[in-house]
């Protein structure tokens, strides 16, 4: 029995000591954290919880420098930032974590549009307003957020849609049979369902235009390369590629260039994308890329107009879109001067 | 000298379980004194954890069964995902009732469960085989029923998702003046009930006993007269419903269908098991160290959140530093085992 009691303390011993080793990432990131946990409590400063979708693509790691810069200390925010890693469940823990933190406004890029109504519901019950960015979400009541920051993404497909009308006029070939294949976006997400919808309408009024095949590229530069490298095998003459992120179109022309073609305003394949993030800007100066559609990420100050709004009382719009342009490869050089990201 | 004494005297499994609990008591306590002043020490975090992981909880216990006969099953996250999409397309667009939808579901992982088991035992396949086959299908299902998002809207089913349980005591007032009393979710008591009754038939129960057997050691279970591939079969069917009713939680916590749902889930229950001090060799492993899994894995991801500037793959990170330090206190003890 003695020996049981001894072999159980060491075993406690053990356990505590173990554990010590595993806890040194959390504690000595923890004390950088207590020295703002301080300021947070002797400042006025209005906390932000911000749970992002992920780091997937350019656009993305714009969108999320935008708030990162937007709400400092110095523009007198805290913001707690969490990465999702594209999973909604990761979102709803932390947007959980973010009302026990007692955070003053919850800001949400959401993974997927539906989902939410459980625990934006635990949010309102905190009196937590909720602040929707980028992608719209669907809910059984529309007071369980206050207000959304995005863009219109069927605008922009049907702005994609218009300029090649205007592009294949300009060619003189508005009349012969146009070949196009898309690479679609993570398939439900409120960018792909847009563009596509906004490109297919627009794409119907013209009967030349003969939608060859549309499929996922999941908004990744490798896995638009793939798609795109079975599109080549399978359709040896597309004419237009339609890529609803950048990072896909980069995927997209490295396949095209692999198969010994060639893509942009001087080569055989048109390339349409949208995001349009600064190597992409790069990609048409390079003349890879014939036009991209802007998907504006700088949410953040839009974002802090809303909180600034509210914190003085004032009712603020529900819906607020972001302004985006077109950007055609001819005049990307001048265009990009000034921009961001 | 001395510790291979030690591992040698004592008794691994309770061991195991008493690190991993230790762990997790430690972790949480770190927790409430380094995160002090944002509210970490609310009972709320805590039932969060619970919340939150419903479903992994119910998939772990299901993941452990299987484990201990020897097996493993890296479907039940594509199985998850499916019985989501089912459900909500049962409900938003069958026109089913939510009731009657549930039950379906429950009855779908039974079959599966039931497929994969066969396979599995009566045909000699390795289980890493089958349920990778399983994995692809229930993924592959998932997106023929819909590609698109499905919400679920069915007013029974949203009442069972948001009907809070409210604790009587250990409320508090946050800054906007509110009184907010800790709270539960109907799915935190159904896992709960789920693994209490998973504990108990494991313990209590001749097919729990040989399950141990069996997984400890297939020809002499069979020397003892067990039907040995019986028991496997049994094992995995158990696994399916528990996986389908894992599905159920996790979609009253998301409410929804959706194709990239639960992506990993799989890996999550296998490593929730694994710190809780299953072998993947069989024979050794309980339910009650499962859930500790998950709760550490729980702690580890609020203390991102709450740490609010730490990139969130340090959840991974720590997860897979935890996982090795369990495999090799457990290769530790099977070495001294031998010896004896």
């Amino acid at each position: 029995m003695k020996k049981f009691l001894a072999m159980f303390l060491i075993g406690a011993l053990a356990a505590l000591s173990f554990s010590g080793c595993s806890k040194t990432q959390e504690s000595s990131s923890a004390a950088g954290e207590t020295t703002k946990a301080a300021d947070k409590a002797s400042g006025d400063l209005v906390v932000v919880g911000f749970s992002q979708v992920g780091a997937e693509s350019d656009w993305r790691t714009a969108n999320t420098e935008s708030m990162k810069s937007t709400f400092t200390e110095a523009n007198g925010y805290s913001l707690i930032f969490d990465d999702a890693q594209q999973k909604q469940e990761n979102q709803i823990k932390a947007i959980r974590n973010f009302i026990q933190q007692d955070v003053d406004y919850i800001v949400l890029a959401p993974v997927t549009e539906t989902g939410w109504d459980t625990v934006l519901k635990e949010a309102k019950d905190a009196g937590i307003p909720v602040i929707i960015v980028d992608r719209m979400i669907k809910v059984s009541d529309d007071s369980l957020f206050t207000a959304w920051v995005g863009s219109n993404f069927e605008k922009e497909g049907t702005d994609a849609a218009n300029w090649l009308a205007d592009y294949l006029k300009q060619k003189g070939k508005d009349s012969e049979d146009v070949n196009i294949v898309t690479l679609q976006g993570t398939i439900g997400s409120s960018a792909q369902i847009g563009r596509t919808n906004g490109f297919n309408k627009v794409a119907k009024e013209h009967s030349n235009w003969k939608i060859l095949a549309q499929q996922t590229g999941e908004f990744t530069q490798a896995k638009g390369q793939e798609v795109m490298e079975s599109f080549l095998k399978s359709y040896p003459d597309i004419d237009v590629v339609v890529a609803e992120n950048d990072n896909m179109a980069f995927g997209a022309i490295d396949a095209i260039k692999a198969a010994g073609k060639t893509c942009g305003p001087n080569g055989d394949i048109t390339i349409i994308s949208f995001d349009a993030v600064s190597a992409a800007f790069d990609a048409m100066e390079a003349g890879d890329i014939n036009v991209d559609i802007e998907c504006n990420p700088l949410h953040g100050p839009r974002v802090a107009e809303i909180i600034k709004k509210l914190e003085a009382g004032e009712k603020v719009e529900k819906l607020q879109y972001v302004a985006e342009g077109i950007f055609p490869a001819e005049t990307a050089a001048k265009d990009r001067v000034g921009r961001a990201y | 000298m001395k510790l291979e004494n030690f591992f040698k005297k004592v008794n691994g499994q309770s061991f195991m379980l008493s690190v991993t609990i230790g762990l997790f008591a430690v972790m949480y306590i770190i927790g409430m004194i380094v995160f002090a002043s944002k509210g970490f020490s609310n009972l709320q975090v805590f039932l969060n954890l619970f919340i939150s992981n419903a479903g992994l909880i119910v998939v772990a216990s299901g993941m452990t069964v299987v484990m201990i006969a020897g097996g493993i099953d890296i479907s039940v996250g594509s199985v998850v995902a499916m019985i989501c999409m089912m459900l909500a397309s049962f409900m938003e667009k069958g026109g089913i009732s939510a009731p009657a939808a549930v039950l379906i579901c429950l009855l779908t992982g039974l079959v599966f469960g039931l497929v994969q088991g066969f396979l599995v035992s009566y045909f000699g396949i390795q289980p890493f085989i089958v349920t990778l086959a399983g994995m692809f299908f229930a993924r592959g299902m998932t997106a023929i029923i819909s590609t698109e998002m499905i919400s679920i809207k069915n007013e029974l089913f949203l009442k069972w998702a948001t009907a809070k349980i409210y604790l009587p005591f250990g409320g508090y007032v946050n800054k906007k003046g509110t009184m907010i009393y800790p709270y539960i979710y109907p799915s935190v008591v159904v896992a709960l009930i789920a693994l209490v009754l998973v504990f108990a038939m494991l313990k209590y129960t001749k097919f729990g006993r040989s399950l141990y057997a069996v997984g400890g050691n297939e020809q002499s279970a069979m020397l003892m007269g067990l039907d040995v591939r019986k028991v496997k079969l049994k094992a995995y069917v158990l696994n399916g419903f528990l996986c389908s009713l894992g599905g159920v939680l996790f979609a009253l916590n998301s409410c929804s269908g959706f194709v990239e749902q639960a992506k990993g889930f799989e890996m999550d229950a296998i490593a929730s098991a694994v710190i809780g001090g299953t072998l993947l060799t069989g024979g050794v492993g309980n339910v009650i160290g499962s859930l500790f899994g998950v709760l550490i894995k729980g702690t580890i991801e609020t203390f991102i959140t709450f740490q609010g500037t730490l990139s969130s793959w340090w959840t991974r990170i720590t997860i897979a530093a935890l996982l090795a330090f369990f495999i090799v206190l457990q290769s530790l003890f099977a070495k001294a085992k031998e010896k004896k």
